[in-house]
């Protein structure tokens, strides 16, 4: 084993810092502070003896678990050799950028009514073929609208359709009791802080009498919506149904995944549907193209889970679950994302579908990470959702 | 102090700790930081800051984390029976309102709640701030005013600044992933479960008078369990009821009678389906590997 050998006019402070900025290439949360506690550290120790710096550095060092377990090697790999440098690479990106740009576009998606290449199928009870003016008619044929197959919806009033019932759920998920109380003007409790306080005003008797409720908590939601090829043909009413939940709530974040993670809330909101268009249809290279869900997660995970996900927080996934991705790839990211103590709902279109059964291999490997798996082929089945997402 | 002396001294307690731990503890102790542990249920984390506190001949304050706990449990509450007692018998005596407030908010109608307990000691205590993952994130952040400057604000009485610095050991099993302020705020170390020699010494540091060939068998079925795909993996302590409860039978052989050690299982396996994951075969075939 080699020492590395640093300039002989560096000193120890500047070492450890060169190993700190070592550790964040690396992926570990090593910052100012911590270079200050590890020289503390090395201070209540014997500095010269190598294991008892290794041992010291990574009780410093490794914020968590993986840290914890990747130490070894990052400690090996700047003080006992030169040369190697990053283990892990910065992510899948550079792979991917040299996918070819797929020609479908969701421009072509929103903006052609007659459903071009989208596969027409009959509704459930024929009802939808039916033409006529009455309103009787009309009404069985909004009916219609709302059992028939996704697939088969592209009008502007179904894509609408389908944008209300993404609001009305949006609106049952937002609001979740907190277990901690607060003060209020009516509760089941009472708040014996306050009252003491306010009977010394009235030579010691309660006579307000304050309380204490549970406030309700806004839940917010992380919509993750699958646009390969396989979910083509759901594309556009799962884009309305997204473009429901981004309106319904400010908090909520929705993002596309194909070959690629892309987030989308901000062109949802562009209040210009022209310009969120052309947006979109920037942001989606790879839209149509193959699935990389497990990698599509960890980025997730890696990037902005931090930020947006606890565990006030619903993710919906809306995806078929056919993965070019390992399964336990996918089965592993979720239940890091479970970690950060949210829920996370899976749609999946094909459930719909009589003798589904969950075998591709992706989708079996999420099922025990799932709070709901539910179906998502019909209008209906997704309005179907409200009271179980309410219970969550 | 070293940091093998303290892993010495340690072990003299009856803990056996790993390189890592007994490193991080010791700085933890000599720099003055908190000690974050996570690792799976039953691996000895709480049992670590009890051992310490023995150790160090000090108190140990535990404060156990659950959903919903606010600052009137964990640090403070005023006494307000009390108090309201006190407001309506200085009334009846006649004694001017102002000094009845300057004295029902004084220390005598002052709850402490552990953390200010902790930070009110002569003597500085080992402060255990159990599974604090279960707490939500709003608790989290008291906690982190807490452990920078170890003082406490009461509004009618003033700040409350530490005596003596507490050793914190938090633990976490990991429910929910814990916020990154509060991760560089501490140390760190994970524990897991034990190897098979460490685990040996475990067990006769709590049961000197088992046969070491016993012992090997016992190390060995539970190490075995832990590599089956369960739900709920035996830890250390399962693993002591376990060997009290052969010893307690009078079993000097595992192999020797299977049905009577199929029902001593109940020390190790806690859920129905773990009970139907290891049948009859399975165990002896456990035993058998590990005689």
């Amino acid at each position: 084993m080699r020492v590395t050998r640093f300039p002989d006019r560096q000193t120890i402070t500047e070492r450890m810092a060169g190993f700190m900025a070592h550790l964040r290439l690396n992926g570990l949360d090593a910052g100012m502070a911590q270079g200050e506690t590890a020289l503390a550290a090395l201070g209540a120790i014997d500095a010269t003896d190598r294991e008892q710096v290794r041992l010291a550095l990574k009780s410093v060092c490794a914020h968590g678990a993986e840290g914890f377990r990747a130490f070894d090697d990052l400690f090996d790999s700047y003080w006992l050799s030169h040369g190697r440098r990053r283990e892990r690479s910065a992510g899948m990106h550079d792979a991917e950028r040299r996918l070819p740009r797929a020609t479908s576009s969701i421009r072509e998606m929103m903006e052609s009514r007659t459903g071009g290449g989208v596969p027409h199928v009959p509704d459930a009870d024929g009802e939808g073929e039916s033409e006529g003016d009455t309103g009787r008619l009309l009404a069985s044929r909004i009916e219609a609208v709302r059992r028939s197959d996704l697939r088969g919806l592209t009008t502007p009033e179904e894509l609408a359709e389908a944008e209300a019932v993404a609001r009305q759920i949006a609106r049952s998920l937002r609001d979740r009791r907190s277990r901690r109380r607060k003060a209020a003007r009516r509760g089941a409790l009472l708040d014996l802080r306050r009252i003491a306080r306010r009977s010394v005003a009235h030579g010691g008797d309660p006579v307000e009498l304050l309380r204490r409720r549970r406030p309700d908590r806004p839940v917010n939601i992380v919509a993750i919506c699958d646009v390969s090829g396989s979910m083509t043909v759901y594309a556009r009413v799962f884009l309305a149904f997204l473009q429901g939940l981004v309106s319904a709530d400010s908090r909520t974040d929705a993002f596309l995944l194909h070959t690629r993670l892309v987030r989308i809330s901000d062109a949802l909101r562009d209040s210009d549907t022209l310009r969120a268009v052309e947006r979109l249809s920037l942001m989606a290279t790879g839209f149509g193209g193959g699935t990389k869900i497990g990698a599509n997660l960890k980025a997730f995970n890696d990037q902005y889970a931090r930020g947006m996900v606890t565990g006030r927080t619903v993710v919906l996934i809306l995806s078929d679950g056919y993965d070019t991705d390992p399964p336990e790839l996918i089965g592993g990211e979720l239940a890091r994302l479970k970690r950060r103590g949210c829920k996370v709902v899976w749609l999946n279109p094909l459930k719909g579908w009589s003798g589904y059964e969950p075998v591709a291999r992706g989708m079996a490997a999420a099922l025990p990470h799932l709070d709901l798996f539910a179906a998502a082929n019909t209008l209906d089945s997704l309005a179907a959702l409200e009271p179980h997402l309410q219970k969550m | 102090m070293s940091w093998k002396t303290l892993k010495d001294d340690l072990a003299n307690h009856g803990y056996v700790a790993s390189d890592d731990l007994a490193m991080a503890l010791h700085l933890a102790v000599t720099i003055g930081k908190p000690l974050l542990l996570e690792g799976a249920a039953g691996v000895g984390k709480t049992q670590l800051a009890k051992t310490l506190a023995e150790l160090f001949d000090t108190r140990l304050i535990r404060l156990q984390c659950y959903e919903g706990l606010d600052a009137a449990s964990a640090i403070y509450e005023w006494n307000y029976q009390r108090q309201l007692l006190a407001i309506r018998a200085a009334t009846e005596s006649g004694a001017p309102g102002e000094n009845i407030e300057d004295r029902i908010f004084s220390e005598k109608y002052l709850l402490a709640r552990p953390l200010l307990e902790a930070i009110r000691q002569d003597k500085a205590p080992v402060l255990l701030l159990d599974e604090v993952d279960r707490a939500d994130e709003e608790f989290e952040a008291y906690l982190l005013e807490l452990l920078s400057d170890f003082q406490v604000t009461i509004p009618e009485l003033g700040t409350i600044t530490a005596q003596t610095r507490p050793h914190v050991i938090l633990t976490s099993n990991g429910t929910r992933d814990l916020s990154d302020a509060l991760r560089r705020r501490c140390l760190y170390s994970y524990v897991d479960y034990p190897d098979r020699a460490t685990e040996l010494a475990i067990l006769a540091s709590h049961k000197p008078g088992l046969e070491a060939r016993l012992c090997e068998q016992i190390v060995g079925v539970v190490q075995a369990l832990r590599r089956e795909d369960l739900e709920k993996k035996p830890g250390v302590a399962e693993m002591l009821d376990w060997a009290a409860a052969i010893a307690g039978l009078g079993i000097n052989d595992l192999a020797a009678d299977p049905v009577e050690l199929q029902a001593t299982l109940v020390c190790l396996l806690k859920t129905q389906a773990d009970r139907a994951a290891v049948p009859l075969e399975v165990q002896q075939r456990l035993v058998g590997k590990a005689a």
